[in-house]
């Protein structure tokens, strides 16, 4: 990098963390999630919570909804571009703070082949009401869908029935044959 | 009959199983990092202690933490219990939950609805 070009950039490092204030973000991390990754990340967010007298209700859930999210990426996000670019397992991490709730949010590559099946488990996830969703978490327990790679539906509806929120998400097109998929969790900080 | 002994981290539970004396008991936080390959050993150990129980079983399940991954093998421990049960023996599931965690005393409420075992719901003060 040249002078103009490192002024620039220490400009583009000020401008992001002058977003990240601004959306309250207080953890983001963009690449491979593995168990390691999920530990540091919740300890962090933990001792964090800890330090701030949050409930032990609101950290007992934001742990939960971290774990799943973290887990969902590990085990589904989808190879994109050539394997030493991006590769299966990686993706967006992020956390924010409002003064009203926390937000736990994901982003990763998925084919666009799975955005259909995808989608019905999600809404049908948010479809259900507490009971709804209690019968559904026995029934896929007791199928035993849990593939080699630990099946994503019990993360979903575990979400929603610990925070009492519905999952938010959007998916992006990226070309042909994958698409960016984000799901935003919220915990509220007054229960 | 071999003893296991496994001491918890802070993403595996501590697990006790002993025939001789009489205790069998899984702990702690549960979210390892392969579930399947952690739980294995505690399901054959079950597989072989079925063949010549105790007259009595008494398994406590005393943990903070765990995760969806988790969730369905502790199904399959229970679901190894339920059928040692049918088998004609006697088995007690204790469910140890934090007096004030609703989901861990919920989840134990939801694992006694599937199986089909005497099933105790005991609060504890952490």
């Amino acid at each position: 990098m040249d002078k103009h070009n490192i002024k620039g950039f220490l400009e583009f490092v000020y401008d992001f963390y002058r977003s990240m204030k601004a959306h309250e973000i207080t953890l983001v991390y963009e690449g491979e999630i593995t168990h390691q990754i999920t530990k540091a990340f919740t300890s962090l967010t933990e001792s964090n919570m800890a330090k701030e007298d949050e409930s032990n209700t609101v950290q007992k859930k934001v742990f939960h909804v971290m774990v799943e999210c973290l887990q969902n990426i590990s085990k589904h996000a989808d190879t994109f571009g050539s394997d030493d670019y991006l590769f299966a397992g990686r993706g967006i991490f992020m956390v924010s703070k409002g003064t009203k709730d926390y937000h736990v949010t994901t982003g990763n590559v998925i084919e666009n082949r799975k955005i259909e099946e995808l989608t019905e488990m999600l809404e049908e996830i948010n479809s259900l009401d507490k009971d709804g969703l209690k019968q559904l978490y026995k029934k896929q327990m007791k199928e035993g869908r849990v593939t080699d790679k630990g099946g994503a539906g019990l993360g979903f509806i575990d979400i929603v029935r610990k925070t009492g929120n519905k999952l938010e998400y959007h998916f992006l097109p990226i070309d042909e044959t994958n698409s960016f998929f984000l799901l935003s969790s919220s915990i509220s900080r007054t229960n | 009959m071999e003893v296991i002994k496994i001491k918890g981290t802070d993403d595996t539970p501590s697990i006790v199983l002993d025939k001789d004396n009489e205790i069998f008991e899984i702990s702690g936080r549960s979210l390892p990092e392969d579930v399947t390959a952690f739980y294995e050993p505690i399901l054959n150990w079950l597989d072989e202690y079925a063949e010549n129980p105790n007259d009595k079983t008494v398994f406590s399940f005393k943990l903070v933490y765990f995760n969806t991954a988790s969730s369905k093998l502790l199904l399959d421990i229970l679901m190894k219990l339920e059928e040692m049960h049918e088998n004609g023996n006697e088995v007690l599931i204790k469910w140890y939950y934090p007096e004030d965690d609703e989901d861990m005393q919920e989840a134990g409420e939801e694992y006694a609805e599937i199986v089909d075992i005497p099933f105790e719901q005991v609060s504890y003060v952490l």
